[in-house]
């Protein structure tokens, strides 16, 4: 009897792996192209008393003022919990948003509903390419590891390099079937005729869900892009 | 030239800003005599940087001998109250430094920072400049621009309003539309 067994199994054991590798890759391919087709479509109703887990990216310089600026016109009750996330060398950004969630429980919110992390960044103003392929990469794995543990609805970001692996990795959850998040991306005020590094790769990779910007020079050139007008 | 009945002088701060960069040609620019004069000329008493990340340090004045009084400082958590108090600013090309000073209603010069590579930032200054929102200058051309100002033809900036994106996103995620 055992002999048959290991018969049947070393005969067609490569053929299993085979299949199960062929199968994967099939599912995979398929979920991506569902994937693909589904990004910027519009989700279904819901009701306005349901709540969405939103992670916020912020960035230095004008980044983080131009985000606080947006969440003060959504429902702060809609866009619940809230999970900031700045670049670890970025020091004046998550005490910003500090400040804007203890001013939302003044103005009489129940309680903060907000986390502050950091991240490490990919490549620093002026560090050399050959170096910034190892930090992108250990900075890829910090994004992982914190997407795992916020697994977010909703993602808002507007330029900083900080962005783009979390929002890769989004997409990738979305293909897995982790998590299906929707990405908005708003491109910098600061970004009149030509669109960021950032913003450019998420147009042309077409994985932000909603792409904005904020003027008209820009939606010319990228008609995929919604024209908003200035937010500030 | 700024002074009130009773003899005491009415201050006109100049406030300097480079935000979180560092930005020396700015900061020695609006540091020296040139420049000085020429804000002085123009009826202007105080002079505030605010320095940054920068190494050069301006020279403190008390401006009793009859020229501006200059101080500075690094950082501050809000250069709100600064800016306030400021009868003109002029300030590196960061939008959060321009949109902060434009909401206040301040006149504005922007100095574009020619060492920064890739300098997206003019785009914006430009464009604001374009639209009379403030005055758009070099380094080497600060004390020009001073001189040739004429605060009174700019044109005031109509903040923004962020409530289009922020309907569209909620559209997007399928709650209903707010009446």
């Amino acid at each position: 009897m055992e002999k048959n067994t290991s018969c049947f199994f070393s005969n067609s054991s490569p053929n299993l792996v085979i299949t199960c590798f062929v199968a994967f890759i099939t599912i995979i391919l398929v979920r991506f192209l569902y994937v693909i087709y589904r990004t910027g479509k519009p989700l279904n109703k819901r009701t306005p008393q349901q709540t969405l887990s939103t992670l916020i990216v912020l960035g230095s310089g004008g980044h983080t003022a131009e985000m606080i600026n947006l969440l003060l016109v959504l429902q702060k009750d809609r866009f619940t919990p809230r999970f900031y996330i700045a670049a670890a060398t970025d020091n004046m950004s998550l005490q910003k948003a500090r400040v804007f969630e203890n001013s939302l429980v003044d103005s009489g919110a129940k309680g903060i509903s907000a986390e502050f992390m950091q991240i490490y960044r990919s490549r620093e103003v002026g560090q050399s390419y050959v170096t910034s392929v190892w930090t992108t990469l250990v900075a890829t794995a910090h994004a992982l590891w914190l997407m795992i543990k916020i697994r977010p609805q909703v993602i808002l970001c507007n330029g900083p390099g900080t962005c783009i692996p979390l929002c890769v990795i989004a997409f990738i959850f979305k293909v897995v079937g982790i998590r299906w998040s929707s990405i908005f991306y708003v491109e910098s005020i600061a970004r009149v005729k030509r669109l960021s590094l950032s913003g450019l790769l998420l147009y042309k990779l077409q994985i932000a869900d909603q792409f904005f910007v904020q003027w008209p020079q820009l939606q010319r050139k990228y008609p995929r892009a919604r024209y908003v007008g200035c937010l500030m | 030239m700024g002074e009130a009945r009773d003899g005491v002088k009415v201050k006109r701060v100049v406030f300097v800003t480079v935000g979180t960069t560092c930005f020396d040609a700015l900061v020695k620019v609006a540091d020296c005599q040139e420049v000085k004069d020429e804000l002085y000329r123009r009826g202007y008493t105080d002079l505030l940087i605010q320095m940054g990340r920068g190494s050069y340090l301006p020279a403190k004045s008390t401006g009793d001998d009859g020229s501006l009084a200059v101080d500075y400082f690094t950082f501050s958590l809000s250069i709100a109250d600064h800016l306030r108090s400021a009868s003109l600013v002029i300030s590196h090309a960061g939008s959060g430094s321009i949109f902060e000073t434009l909401q206040l209603g301040k006149p504005l010069i922007v100095v574009v920072n020619e060492d920064l590579m890739d300098n997206h930032q003019s785009e914006l200054a430009e464009e604001l400049a374009e639209r009379k929102h403030l005055y758009c200058s070099r380094p080497l051309t600060l004390h020009q621009t001073i001189a040739s100002m004429d605060l009174n033809s700019l044109v005031p900036y109509t903040p923004g309003d962020a409530t289009p994106v922020a309907k569209l996103i909620n559209r997007f995620l399928g709650f209903p539309e707010e009446s």
